[in-house]
């Protein structure tokens, strides 16, 4: 029986993340791992890759993890998890193992986007029966903030740094959940903790295919963002009222935008709460801003235009059956 | 005892896969083992075996599925050569400080640069630090008879390392040569169930594989792992015991060849050591007295036996198919050491041979001997290392 | 603390005592510390779905005390806490006062 969806009830559930980790005070990943553990009503196993939350939380001899969990090396969590699911089939078929289990994967946008998008694609292609949630704080945070292709375009970063010739990251940030619905796995989707609901509807509907899925989730740092340790669930709210990280889901080639704001926020709300764009906010980088909110219009355009294509494919085959 | 067939050693390879029957194999294609794999999956699509078989995209990502798969309870196997090795490189690493008892293939090839895709021992060398056990095999017989082997050294519960058994790339791998097979069930027999340790799928005994570990503890998981890999000496001469009662073939930890009372003794790993047997014939029948030591265990290094069997030579040669390029070849380290420890000192040579899958032709034996009996008669070694067969 | 020698470890590293970080205190991290005004609680457990540290202790779905041998003070539940009639049901306050 599935735990309905409502905080009071989901708080009977045992949190399987305990308390006694070290990641950083207010840090987003711990909020959404708790969050995605406490939405499965199936027993899991997961692999995470190298990074904050693998590091933060198993620290021997502790570990924060109540699920059976392993990490193995950087850019390989898809590769472990692809290896944990093929010998339970084994077993299975076997008759030594009767239980449904299911299996994630955890890595950070580092071990996903870049070191990690090799093994990601291998395991979403060959079809097995897993869920990757990448968490997504924009950077190799755990190493010190250095970019990755998931940093944002302008971010200051430590190895892209807003100097007096190059003024944070060059690059628009890289879009991988597009990437991943290209790889037409049955389940896509894009969340924040802050939407706690809508990530676990999300997450529940991942569990639930049967073959890959794919969960991007926003994961504010505090430290890398140059933000209080309180507000990483108000960020969140604003990077989607901003359509900065809009939420929307791949499902079975539908595309929904679960959430389309009554008011499109300007992008540089967003950006003007987090010291590492503080240096777009000088006089001379209008035009920065301006590229900014360019990248976010774009990307929102081209997410919207994409839905609107899908419906009218999906209807013109429904008609034509 | 079972059937004699004519057949490669990759194709045999396969056929000892099948009749292991792991539960998980996860691989990836390359020269030469790629057949292995290929025959293997022929097997996996006929349903002759049970093995799911995860087709990677990397060779990181096989070694990678199989620690997934062996972390999560069963036992796995792989095999590669050459670069798809020193790709999983990490990983290698990471198998063994997990300590999950996979069990690989390894037909050694060379290393690029320049790409080359004959044997030499390069790989298998490069990869002596990763805390595997290694077993080499002069040909196809032998490869077949060390995976299994391997499968119980590895398993074993004093030792739970991975293994790999090495066979030399296209010279033992592509040639034909008659060897015999052992029936389906003796083998089931003798591998017998796996039995898990820690499996991730007991959800109901949740554990954490691959922890943070910091100055405060690492060293001790580094201490456990070097006495876990120096007990499967001790058990690889058990389980060669117990392979000698159902296949009638005697394995130790190395094949001394007319060593007992060599004045000159030669080392050589592999295949090259099956020519240089005759070359040892000849001189023998003409009244020098050498002998030639064939290491089959060499990780973990039987130090001592080595240097036993070596204690009358009053000169060695050491035959390298690979080079630790600014040192000395990989395995006149290890005999050198052994020599020291033990307190002999003998004149040692070094001759590097065979990269790239040269050919090693009797005659390159025969005049390397020749130089060994001037050395012992003069007592002056010369050059230390020296590469042999080389156009200049 | 006496640390285990090389024998006594568990194999490979492995922890099989899932979820002993339980037993880590990460209260002492704290620089202020969230202080639950119960008459201005509506019980919406957002506190508890947004703690990043499982530090919000609730029972039959009603929160109760924080944990404060994990609370670390980052403020969030202070933070997205709607209170009842603008008055804040969990408020920061300077730790060690």
């Amino acid at each position: 029986m599935s735990t309905p969806l409502r905080l009071k009830e989901l708080s009977k559930k045992e949190d399987l993340l305990t308390g006694g980790h070290r990641m950083c005070a207010g840090c987003g990943a711990p909020i959404a791992v708790r969050q995605v553990l406490l939405a499965a009503d199936v027993p899991l196993v997961a692999a995470n890759a190298t990074g904050c939350l693998e590091v933060s939380t198993t620290i021997y001899p502790y570990s924060a993890w109540k699920i059976p969990w392993i990490h193995s090396a950087f850019e390989n969590a898809a590769a472990t998890i692809s290896g944990v699911e093929a010998m339970y089939k084994a077993l299975k078929k076997k008759g030594k193992i009767d239980r449904k289990i299911k299996f994630i994967a955890f890595g950070g946008d580092g071990g996903t986007y870049d070191i990690g998008l090799q093994s990601l694609s291998g395991a979403m292609e060959r079809g097995h029966d897993m869920v990757y949630i990448c968490y997504d704080n924009g950077a190799y945070m755990n190493t010190g903030i250095q970019r990755s292709s998931a940093t944002p375009f302008g971010a200051n970063t430590t190895t892209c740094p807003a100097g007096r010739v190059i003024h944070g990251k060059p690059q628009k940030r890289k879009n991988l959940t597009r990437i991943m619905a290209a790889h037409d796995i049955p389940y896509v989707a894009q969340t924040t903790p802050a939407h706690w609901h809508d990530l676990m509807t999300k997450v529940r509907k991942a569990l639930e295919v049967d073959g890959p899925a794919f969960i991007n989730i926003l994961a504010p740092c505090n430290r890398g963002w140059r933000t209080p340790t309180n507000n990483a669930i108000e960020l969140c709210r604003i990077a989607a009222d901003t359509c900065f990280w809009p939420l929307y889901e791949y499902e079975n080639g539908r595309l929904t935008v679960n959430y389309k704001p009554k008011e499109k926020k300007p992008v540089t709300e967003f950006l003007k709460t987090q010291g590492r764009f503080k240096h777009l906010f000088s006089p001379d980088s209008k035009n920065l801003l301006k590229q900014a909110q360019e990248n976010t219009d774009h990307e929102w355009d081209k997410l919207l235009r994409e839905a609107a294509c899908r419906a009218e494919e999906a209807e013109t085959t429904e008609q034509g059956k | 005892m079972g059937k004699k067939l004519a057949i490669t050693g990759n194709q045999a390879l396969a056929e000892a896969m099948k009749q292991i029957n792991p539960d998980v194999c996860a691989a990836y294609p390359i020269t030469p083992s790629t057949e292995i794999m290929q025959r293997f999956a022929s097997f996996v699509s006929d349903g002759v075996v049970d093995t799911e078989l995860v087709t990677v995209e990397s060779e990181h990502s096989a070694m990678s599925a199989c620690i997934g798969a062996s972390a999560a309870g069963g036992r796995v196997m792989t095999a590669t050569s050459s670069q798809g090795l020193a790709l999983m490189w990490e990983m290698l690493h990471i198998a063994s400080g997990m300590r999950l008892p996979i069990a690989m293939t390894l037909v050694n090839r060379a290393l690029s640069a320049p790409i080359n895709i004959h044997g030499d021992h390069s790989d298998g060398m490069g990869s002596r630090d990763c805390g595997w056990i290694q077993l080499y095999s002069e040909n196809a017989q032998e490869a077949y008879d060390n995976i299994f082997q391997a499968v119980r050294i590895a398993e074993h519960e004093d030792v739970r390392l991975p293994a790999m058994v090495c066979m030399d790339g296209f010279i033992i791998s592509h040639s034909i040569e008659s060897m015999e097979f052992l029936p389906d069930e003796v083998i089931r027999d003798f591998i017998g169930e796996f039995k898990p340790k820690y499996p991730l799928l007991d959800i109901d005994k949740p554990v954490t594989y691959g922890p943070l570990v910091l100055t405060d503890f690492y060293i001790e998981f580094k201490k456990a792992q070097h006495e876990a890999i120096n007990k499967a000496k001790k058990v690889t001469l058990e389980v060669a015991r117990e392979f000698e009662k159902i296949s009638g073939r005697s394995y130790g930890l190395f094949e001394p060849y007319r060593l007992e009372d060599a004045d000159i003794a030669i080392v050589l790993l592999n295949s090259a050591a099956g020519t240089a047997k005759d070359v040892v014939d000849a001189f023998r029948d003409k009244g020098i007295r050498v002998g030639l030591l064939k290491p089959r265990l060499f990780r973990p290094f039987p130090y001592e036996e080595v240097a036993e069997a070596l204690s009358n030579a009053k000169v060695i040669c050491v035959f390298d198919r690979a080079d630790s390029f600014g040192g000395f070849g990989p395995m006149y380290m290890e005999i050198a050491s052994a020599m020291m420890a033990s307190g002999s000192s003998p004149l040692m040579v070094n001759k590097i041979y065979g990269l790239g899958g040269r050919d090693f032709m009797p005659e390159d034996a025969a005049a390397v001997i020749k130089e060994l009996t001037e050395i012992l008669d003069t007592g002056k070694t010369g050059i230390l290392k020296e590469y042999i067969g080389v156009r200049e | 603390m006496k640390l285990k020698g090389w024998k006594e470890l568990e194999i490979g590293a492995i922890i099989p005592e899932a979820g002993n970080a339980e037993q880590y205190n990460t209260g002492s991290w704290r620089a202020s510390r969230p202080q639950w005004i119960e008459e201005n609680c509506i019980q919406c457990l957002f506190c508890w779905i947004y703690c990043p540290d499982s530090s919000v202790t609730v029972k039959d779905g009603k929160r109760g005390e924080f944990d404060y041998g994990h609370c670390k003070g980052c403020g969030v539940c202070a933070h997205e806490c709607p209170g009842k009639k603008g008055k804040k049901a969990i408020v920061m306050v300077e730790e060690g006062n």
